[in-house]
């Protein structure tokens, strides 16, 4: 079938942390005639947290009801929406951003803020809370694409730093392909 | 001359360790022409191993000089590197890489900053280099080629390793 005729979903799984989930939820999709494409599965804090592409045969309520068992027996809140699949056509990112300090209110929003008029395209972002309970530290790492330059993010980053006191870093992506 | 065929992952022979050079005739410099006509057509064009157009012998041609922003890098410009070993390695850097045997996809591999290798020519006689950055990241992805390693074989997770800077 072609890749227009093959139904696409955007799965997204969402429950306290225990263990197995994963294994449980890909054994019920692989059993009702799903099929994985890209996923990101992780735990944030104490909840665990699946998007994945499914490619699936049915109609969406065919799919909830392919996970009804693993999704009551393991108190997952489900949300789907049916997608245009868009598989293999990767972007690569061409900078790597890196910023951290202690932790403040708005600083995820202010530095995508100024990264985002200063053209930077995110292709992934991913930010966690170190450091203790009083004195905890923000870490964020964002891959994208500087679309007007990286001068243009240099810039932007430095009026974050100096503005909000946070450290910043940009590196340069050479993707070697060999 | 020709552009040879790239093979792909899950083909076998990606995943086999590849033979010693021992005869440097004719043939192995029409084979070497015709491998550098096909990494100077591929998506990356600077650096392909003998492997991944199927044949298993070790030689492998480097040339990082026209990828953009290396230009102006030290680099040894174009390589032939027939039986290469790496002699030496120091520092550790992670970078982006992707293969032309994996097509789209591409992912963070920890590479040796500094490598000093020895190889023969096509003619048959040994030579030593020190690189570093791009063109030693680019030397150890196609010597893992002529080993049966694959850039998946090294990947690294991006998260937890923000901490690690240039000394
Ligand atoms: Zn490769």
């Amino acid at each position: 079938m072609s890749e227009s005729k093959r139904k696409w979903y955007m799965v997204t799984l969402i429950g306290k942390d225990r263990k197995s989930i994963v294994s449980h939820v890909t054994a019920a999709l692989y059993e009702g005639g799903g099929n994985l494409g890209e996923t990101s599965m992780m735990r944030l804090g104490g909840t665990f947290s699946i998007m994945m592409m499914v490619e699936f045969p049915g109609r969406k309520k065919e799919l909830q009801d392919a996970l009804s068992t693993v999704t009551d027996s393991m108190d997952l809140h489900l949300h789907i929406d049916q997608i245009d699949a868009k598989l293999h056509e990767h972007k690569i990112p061409d900078v790597r951003i890196s910023v951290y300090g202690a932790d403040r209110a708005g600083i995820v929003s202010k530095v995508t803020t100024v990264l985002a008029e200063a053209g930077l395209n995110i292709l992934d972002l991913e930010s966690d809370v170190a450091g203790d309970k009083e004195k905890p530290l923000y870490i964020m790492h964002i891959e994208g694409e500087a679309t007007e330059g990286v001068k243009a993010l240099e810039s932007a980053l430095q009026i974050v730093k100096e503005e909000d006191g946070v450290d910043a870093e940009l590196v340069e992506i050479d993707t070697l392909i060999g | 001359m020709a552009v040879l065929d790239i093979i792909t992952y899950p083909d076998a022979r990606l995943k086999q360790v590849a033979e010693e050079v021992t005869s440097f005739d004719s043939a192995l410099s029409e084979f070497i022409h015709n491998l550098d006509e096909t990494m100077v057509a591929g998506p990356g064009g600077v650096g392909i191993a003998a492997t991944q157009v199927g044949v298993m012998q070790r030689i492998v041609i480097v040339d990082v000089s026209n990828y953009p922003r290396i230009k102006k890098a030290k680099h040894h410009g174009h390589l032939i590197l027939i039986n290469p070993e790496i002699l030496d390695w120091q520092g550790m850097k992670k970078g982006r890489e992707g293969c032309m045997s994996v097509p789209d996809f591409t992912g963070n591999v920890i590479r040796a900053e500094n490598i000093v290798i020895s190889a023969l020519d096509e003619n048959g006689n040994q030579h030593e280099y020190e690189m570093e950055g791009f063109e030693a990241r680019a030397v150890q992805h196609e010597i893992d080629h002529l080993d049966g390693l694959l850039f998946l074989d090294r990947l690294v997770s991006r998260r937890n390793d923000l901490f690690k800077r240039k000394k």
